[in-house]
């Protein structure tokens, strides 16, 4: 490790909290060059301890408390590990078609909230714009529409959610084994009558997702840019799958390094290093190594690893995606937004096939099987690929708790981006404004981890930036 | 009006009771609520959580134990009393570790739809988190969590009265004080069974039958929808 005691520091803490509390370090020697930069997540969560020794029933309710923003993928991750624990490889035809919806109606909302209230202050007004309009508040006074669609496609999917989980946020709805309602005619009804005008603007926001990517395709393919490895679950015919399905992990060039990878065999295949400056691991793929084995996941991963999309419009948009970089992956991180919407899309197809599906009123809700020690649930969670893996004891009780969540695994590539923009557009500059801040916040929003904010919704991200020479002494302090 | 008939006051209300009925009794049968914890009907009073006390001519009683009385003045909705009520909940909460928002009794719980029909948001008193308070798994049907026991002594007396066991009952004192089994150690080794009304009577998430978690769909629980008590007040002529 190079000796850094005599570089200058700057600091942006807290980059946000959910999930972990996150700062970002840089380090500059005189002439103010970026000699490291480093996204830490400093938050200590315990929910692998203190679910052990709870009933294993518990666990799809008591861990989805890990996240606000999208715990419907705790629920379920753990809800299909428990079906295992209780010894139910297949679920009735209308429970799984109940957890698929709430699972969609949770893509839609956690999706829509981050495009259109998170990330569009940057696309639609530049990155270093000022920050007193670069807010959902800029959003909503120049651009009403957009404002009023996030809002309005966030609350159908958090209807859907309530109408299949019970509550829009930690509900209870998937148990071990099945689903504990169905869908009334009434519920059904109420989504059937929006569904075009859900359809209808999702299908724009994927327009403006490809557009800016377009028409900026210049300056935004080197922003925060790398060529990386890409890991989804894929289902058996290759098609996109976000609730279910096998693990495949294609290198940048798309080449298959592992596929069809059952969910049960992951720790044969992925592994966790740990790093003494970060409280989050760092994923990678066992047969290439720690250095070179790390991956990306979530909807860029998603839309590079698929072989097709099982529904139309988004299909079509996939085509439209791939040909840009001429059926290859797609590698330049700003293109996560492109391939977060084209998931939209495909979410907002799903539910309406679901809704028109008499399986949803269905009264055969639960399946019961043999008890197993063992269970592992693995889904495509807005963010990325979530792992929950469980053992369960003779008396019921959780004894262990594994999980890798979609954020560690963007652990690595979101370090990668912020060093790259740290690299290009810090480096070397005499003075570290906002704009220049924000810049190395978009390389990370557009992970869309669980850090950009609720806060940075309302165009207050808590930052705080602080400058140090080589004495430790502050020589300047900016706060957004 | 019979010489089996016992005239008396609640909040300004002219309630009638037969001799030898409680407070408690008389007020559920004019559809009056008088609010909770360790009564449940069917068992003997306890007296011991205190949430049900009144005050009988000035002076406060628990009204799960105390007959009616010719002409006495009995005070229950009351802001003092209420506020008395309030506390002692809220010491309830603070004194155990109460997690709502997982625990699988949510929404069939007493103490919490009786925090919720007092009006409390959130527990005034510092939390105690008590770390000596243990999960006993060992039965293949039913389950025990003492971080959520509130001492009420329902399970004793309806083993001991109703199911004819004496499964259940207190050891240790002060913050010592819990639920013991009749075995050396684990619930496994007793002879309660999952249809023992000893299990059925809980009004927390402390005693529970395994492996039905949160069947029951939000929406759909006991006190989604009225506030714990309606189901008494809805006997009001």
């Amino acid at each position: 490790m190079q000796d850094t005691q005599d570089l200058k520091r700057i600091v942006i803490e807290p980059v946000t909290r959910v999930e972990g509390h996150g700062k970002v370090t840089i380090l500059l020697d005189e002439q103010n060059r970026v000699k490291q930069a480093r996204l830490h997540i400093v938050e200590f969560r315990g929910f692998e301890r203190f679910i052990q020794g709870r009933p294993y029933w518990e666990a799809p309710v008591l861990v989805q408390r890990l996240c606000g923003i999208c715990p419907v993928s705790h629920h379920l991750a753990a809800a299909k590990a428990m079906d295992m624990i209780v010894g139910v490889d297949t679920l009735t035809p209308t429970a799984e078609k109940m957890r698929r919806l709430m699972h969609y109606g949770q893509i839609f909302q956690s999706h829509a909230l981050h495009f259109f209230h998170l990330a569009s202050p940057d696309l639609l007004f530049g990155f270093d714009a000022d920050v007193a309009i670069r807010n959902v508040i800029g959003v909503a006074a120049k651009h009403k529409d957009l404002a009023v669609q996030g809002v309005m496609m966030r609350k159908f999917g958090q209807e859907i959610i309530k109408a299949t989980a019970g509550k829009k946020i930690h509900g209870t709805g998937a148990i071990p084994g099945g689903i504990n309602k169905n869908l009334t005619i009434e519920e059904r009804d109420s989504f059937l009558k929006d569904i075009d005008q859900m359809r209808e603007w999702s299908r724009g926001a994927v327009k403006i997702a490809k557009d800016y990517t377009v028409e900026n395709l210049e300056a935004i393919a080197p922003f925060g840019s790398f060529d990386s490895n890409h890991l989804s679950l894929i289902r058996e015919d290759g098609a996109m799958d976000l609730y279910h399905g096998n693990l495949r992990a294609i290198d940048a060039q798309g080449n298959k390094i592992f596929d069809q990878v059952e969910c049960t065999q992951y720790l044969d295949y992925i592994a966790e290093e740990v790093r003494d400056w970060s409280y989050m691991k760092f994923p990678f793929i066992k047969s290439i190594g720690p250095e070179n084995g790390w991956y990306r996941v979530g909807p860029l991963a998603r839309v590079n690893a698929c072989d097709f999309i099982d529904t139309p419009e988004a299909e079509a948009a996939r085509k439209e995606f791939m040909a840009v970089t001429d059926g290859k992956p797609n590698n330049l991180t700003m293109a996560y937004h492109w391939a977060r919407m084209i998931e939209v899309l495909h979410s907002i197809e799903k539910m309406h096939e679901l809704l028109e599906d008499a399986d949803l009123q269905g009264t055969d809700l639960v399946v019961k099987g043999e008890r197993r020690p063992e269970g592992i649930g693995l889904l495509e969670a807005p963010r990325g690929t979530l792992f929950h893996h469980y053992r369960v004891d003779e008396n019921d009780q959780v004894t262990m708790a594994n999980l890798i969540v979609s954020t560690t695994s963007n652990n690595e590539p979101m370090n990668r981006a912020v060093t790259k923009v740290a690299m290009d557009h810090i480096s070397g500059k005499p003075e570290i404004s906002e704009g220049l801040l924000n810049h190395i916040e978009v390389a990370i929003r557009a992970y869309d981890p669980c850090l950009s904010c609720a806060t940075h919704a309302l165009g207050k991200m808590p930052l705080v930036v602080r400058l140090v020479d080589a004495e430790g002494n502050e020589v300047a302090k900016k706060s957004t | 009006m019979s010489e089996n008939t016992i005239t008396f006051e609640i909040d300004g209300v002219e309630v009638q009771g037969a001799p030898g009925q409680t407070i408690m009794q008389a007020a559920d049968a004019a559809g009056i609520y008088i609010p909770r914890l360790c009564a449940f009907e069917g068992l003997p009073p306890h007296g011991s959580c205190r949430i049900c006390t009144v005050k009988v001519n000035g002076r406060f009683q628990s009204s799960c134990t105390q007959p009616v009385a010719e002409g006495i003045i009995v005070e229950n909705d009351t802001e003092e009393i209420l506020e008395f009520r309030r506390n002692l909940v809220d010491m309830l909460f603070v004194e155990g570790n109460h997690f709502c928002m997982f625990c699988e009794k949510s929404g069939n719980c007493e103490l919490q739809a009786l925090a919720y029909r007092l009006g409390i948001t959130a527990p005034k008193y510092p939390f105690m988190f008590p770390a000596n308070r243990t999960v006993d798994a060992s039965h293949k049907d039913i389950f025990i969590d003492h971080n959520r026991c509130i001492l009420c002594a329902r399970c004793i007396r309806a083993s001991r009265d109703l199911d004819g066991k004496n499964v259940f009952q207190f050891v240790g004192r002060g913050p010592e004080k819990h639920i013991a089994v009749n075995a050396r150690a684990r619930l496994v080794d007793t002879e309660v069974d999952v249809t023992d009304k000893a299990v059925e009577v809980c009004p927390v998430g402390a005693i529970l039958r395994k492996h039905v978690g949160y069947a029951i769909p939000v929406g759909k629980r006991k006190y989604d929808h009225a506030p714990i008590g309606s189901d008494i007040e809805a006997q009001k002529h």
